[in-house]
């Protein structure tokens, strides 16, 4: 939308030519160019797989590309070193949060070129500097002196981007930025990204919600097996239909599955009667019925995570029950959950699901031990055949069980997580965030999966920072604000703007 | 090599309309998916390659150590007895070295291992032990050493696991208190043992092999089995990668830690009556460093010290190649202080090679 302006005297800002990146058995990027201009919205897309992550990580100087060349303002330049890239300029903030839990937001913020004089740090300085670059986000309420793993998946977002922004910055690069984010953060993220293309930074942004592209992008460059297929495409003459053509090599309708008349549901499968966690959310009470899938929606931060978890027994509550086909769950215990045919596929991927350096089929099977043990010892044969099966069914890329989750790209680890409570035929599915970085392929296997699911007579709660996602998927939608629940209704009797105005006022209907 | 792309992709029910690309020339690359048994053979090969170069590295490292012992000891090296000798000195610390591996594989460490061996030691040997053994059967002497193998572990696991004591510090204790313990028990004095029948039962041979042998290939044996092949290891493997995602696949966390600390107190049981029947004596000093020496073994064989992999044919190659080179320098008459300081050396290469390893297996 505003490319003209900065284009016509200068040249491009960077331009990526035949980059190529090798990993053992992997061919990560097969010759990829990219052109970025100054003051633009360059979106990268790409199934996942395709190579983004790998390609902003060369240009990050994350990795050393095995070929290819980058001019940078009209120079050749070879990136050797992260600090390199910095000093240049390019700033990332990756797909998968780096940050350092112990330390604080504002020592995060200003790790490795901290705020000192003479060797001491300044920290009342370097406190004083981050809370500016707070606000500056709109989110003065984070202290810049809370260890930053105390805070939520979204609010360490933020904190990356603080920490992007806390050098002089040319180019953003930003890797899925909006996976955590709701609407409203997605909106203010947005906002400081038009801030910062108006004073001249280039962005290239990443993201599989494809809506998004069309509000903030300039112009598209679409990856597919690790090659470009399209590059410089104008956002507004550009179809989706084509975007995903162009992306996947097919056509994809993207429906949601049909959902069984409301008076089709079987018995009440999971009761939750005035759960609370002291100061986190209080009194949820929510009934589950056997082939209904109950979707909750609400801003990050309203408590959608921590009710699941309170559910399934990973977070103590502080009064109230959760039954189970009538049975009483012990609270606080996951184990007694698990036996009792609960399963939750958690929010944070890599540091509550993930086993990075086992292979993919232990972290499919890992809940689901005793299906393929006889007398305490493994079937090894069977667990990879039926771990095979799912990724198969959810497209992970590239298929084999035996690799190694950590070099799987970030949606084919999310499908990992997945399968692993899809092998474990729950009857209650607790799902966080479910399709958080997945394409729109696998997308709409997964819904297809989870619909399935429900019509064998699983009992789903999915929390979904997308409102679509709620709405299309869900047969009941619950919304949650600062920790009660305002409102319930059928998701048929609901749409977009209705859940944004409950979510934001909380105005009981 | 880079083209590894050993068959069309294999999109089942996923993808059912995988048509060919639109795009003009987007050819196939490996970042297709492998062909589904393609891969897994790649994979595979990749696993064993692997860790096979693991071992090979171990395998080599002893190779050499006997090359050495037969260049500079000859035929006092080369010897069957002397070779039996450095295999029954390997078995007591092997035995206790593989627990060390369940242990530091759950992400855990264990520093009393000595200091629980010891205690067992003159526990199964108290004069009280010894008669009853004598009267009714010197199985009671084992029963003896595996309880307190065990209670000593589950204390420790206990501390550990609910109380919330970090590994260090709650083994740090027992460390001391255990080795007290049987001070205090022992009045400080060696414990000879008088029971003819449990001496010959240990220090037999079956088929020209020391039974003390035996019983360490038996546990590594059944160690292997239950680290690589069963849901125990397997949990292991989890706790040790990552606790936190172990506990929400609903892993019982805790109480696996438990089981995992009573593990290498049992193997510090059993150490402990080989030890004693191979010295002939219970002592308060038996055991004295040698949670180091196991570490170290585990260690250089190539279980990961922040947990999440293990390996028992590392910390077997480990265990042997310790107490060779231990074999070699006495041998040589050198001095105790000189293998410490190679000891030391060989850890230090040891793990800068496994970071190495690891950090190419990462990028
Ligand atoms: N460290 C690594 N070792 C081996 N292969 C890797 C490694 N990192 C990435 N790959 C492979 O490179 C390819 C591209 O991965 P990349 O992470 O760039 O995908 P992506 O486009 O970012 O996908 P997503 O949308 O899921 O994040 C994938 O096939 C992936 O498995
Ligand atoms: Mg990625």
């Amino acid at each position: 939308m505003t490319t003209q302006t900065h284009e016509a005297a200068e040249g491009p800002l960077l331009s990526m030519h035949g980059i190529i990146k090798k990993f053992p058995g992997v061919l990560a990027l097969g010759g990829v160019d990219l052109e970025v201009r100054a003051g633009e919205v360059h979106c990268l897309l790409g199934q996942n797989g395709a190579g983004k992550s790998t390609l902003i990580k060369v240009l990050s100087a994350a990795y050393q590309p095995d070929g290819g060349t980058i001019v940078w303002d009209g120079g050749t330049v070879s990136l050797t070193t992260p600090v390199a890239a910095m000093g240049l300029g390019i700033s990332t903030i990756y797909q998968e949060l780096d940050l350092v839990a112990d330390l604080t937001v504002a020592e995060n913020i200003f790790l490795g070129h901290e705020v000192s004089r003479g060797g001491f740090s300044r920290r009342s300085h370097a406190n004083a500097q981050a809370r500016a670059l707070l606000e500056r986000l709109g989110h003065g309420e984070i202290s810049p002196t809370r260890p930053v793993g105390t805070l939520s998946p979204a609010a360490q977002q933020v904190v990356s981007m603080a920490r992007a922004l806390s050098h002089r910055t040319r180019l953003l690069i930003l890797d899925e930025p909006s996976a955590v984010l709701d609407q409203e953060e997605v909106r203010n993220l947005f906002r400081v990204i038009r801030n910062l293309t108006a004073e001249g930074v280039a962005v290239i942004y990443i993201s599989h919600r494809l809506e998004e592209i069309r509000q903030i992008g300039d112009r598209i460059t679409v990856l597919k097996d690790g090659r470009t297929v399209a590059t410089g495409l104008q956002v507004e003459d550009t179809p989706t239909q084509d975007l995903i053509q162009l992306m996947t090599g097919r056509s994809i309708e993207y429906v949601f599955p049909p959902r069984r008349p409301a008076d089709d549901f079987g018995d009440p499968v999971l009761e939750v009667r005035g759960l609370s966690v002291s100061g986190v959310f209080s009194t949820v009470d929510l009934t589950v019925h056997a082939g209904e899938i109950v979707g909750l929606a609400g801003l990050v931060g309203a408590g959608r995570s921590e009710i699941l978890e309170a559910i399934y027994g990973a977070r103590r509550p502080s009064t109230g029950t959760v039954s189970v086909a009538g049975r009483r769950l012990r609270s606080g215990a996951v184990a007694a959950s698990v036996r009792a045919g609960v399963g939750l596929c958690p929010e944070e991927r890599k540091s509550q699901g993930l086993l990075l350096d086992h292979p993919v089929f232990h972290n499919i099977t890992v809940s689901t031990l005793a299906r393929f043990s006889r007398g305490g010892f493994l079937n090894g044969a069977a667990e990879r055949a039926e771990a095979e099966q799912l990724t198969t069914a959810l497209d992970v890329r590239p298929a084999g069980v035996n690799r190694p989750v950590r070099n799987l790209s970030g949606g084919n680890q999310q499908k990992v997580v997945l399968a692993r409570w899809l092998m474990r035929e729950c009857r209650v599915l607790l799902l966080d965030e479910p399709t958080r970085g997945v394409d729109v392929g696998a997308r709409t296997e997964i819904y297809t999966l989870i619909r399935s699911l429900a019509d064998k007579g699983v009992a789903i709660v999915v929390v979904s920072s997308e409102i679509e996602e709620v709405l299309g998927l869900a047969d009941r939608v619950l919304t949650v604000r600062e920790g009660v629940v305002v409102h319930e209704a059928p998701a048929t009797e609901l749409d977009e703007s209705r859940v944004l105005d409950l979510v934001m006022e909380g105005s009981v209907a | 090599m880079n083209e590894s792309s050993t068959g069309l992709s294999a999109p089942g029910a996923a993808a059912p309309a995988e048509t060919p690309s639109t795009e003009p020339a987007v050819p196939v690359t490996a970042a297709e998916p492998n062909g589904t048994a393609g891969g897994r053979a790649l994979a595979g090969m990749a696993v064993l390659r692997s860790s096979a170069g693991r071992n090979l590295g171990l395998v080599v490292a002893l190779g050499l150590l006997c090359v050495v012992g037969v260049v500079t000891a000859g035929d006092r090296f080369a010897d069957v007895d002397n070779i039996l000798t450095i295999l029954r000195l390997a078995a007591t610390i092997g035995v206790v070295s593989i627990g060390m591996t369940f242990v530091i594989t759950g992400g855990g460490i264990d520093l009393s291992v000595g200091a629980i061996l010891a205690l067992a030691s003159v526990w199964s040997t108290t004069l009280a032990t010894q008669a009853m053994a004598n009267d009714v059967h010197w199985l009671v002497m084992v029963v003896a050493a595996l309880a307190v193998g065990a209670g000593c572990g589950l204390v420790n696991g206990l501390l550990i696991a609910y109380g919330g004591v970090v590994p260090f510090i709650a083994t740090l204790a027992m460390l001391a208190s255990a080795r007290g313990l049987a001070e205090i028990l022992s009045d400080r004095r060696t414990q000879i043992i008088n029971v003819p029948a449990f001496r010959e039962a240990f220090n037999g041979e079956v088929l020209g092999i020391p039974v003390l042998v035996l019983i360490f290939v038996l546990v590594a044996v059944v160690g292997w089995i239950v680290l690589n092949r069963t849901t125990f290891g397997r949990r292991t493997l989890a706790v040790g990668g990552n606790p936190e995602a172990a506990r929400l696949a609903g892993i019982r966390v805790q109480r696996h830690t438990v089981m995992l600390y009573v593990v290498v107190g049992l193997c510090c049981g059993i150490a402990a009556l080989m030890l004693v029947a191979r010295t002939t004596t219970g002592s308060s000093t038996h055991g004295t460093l040698y949670e180091l020496d196991a570490i170290a073994a585990v260690v250089i064989g190539g279980t990961l010290l922040s947990g999440g992999r293990g390996t028992i044919v590392g910390t077997v190659f480990g265990v042997l190649i310790f107490t060779t080179l231990s074999n070699v320098f006495t041998l040589n008459n050198l001095s105790i202080s000189v293998q410490s300081v190679v000891k030391g050396l060989i850890i230090v290469v040891a793990v800068l090679l496994q970071q190495r390893l690891a950090s190419r297996s990462k990028t």
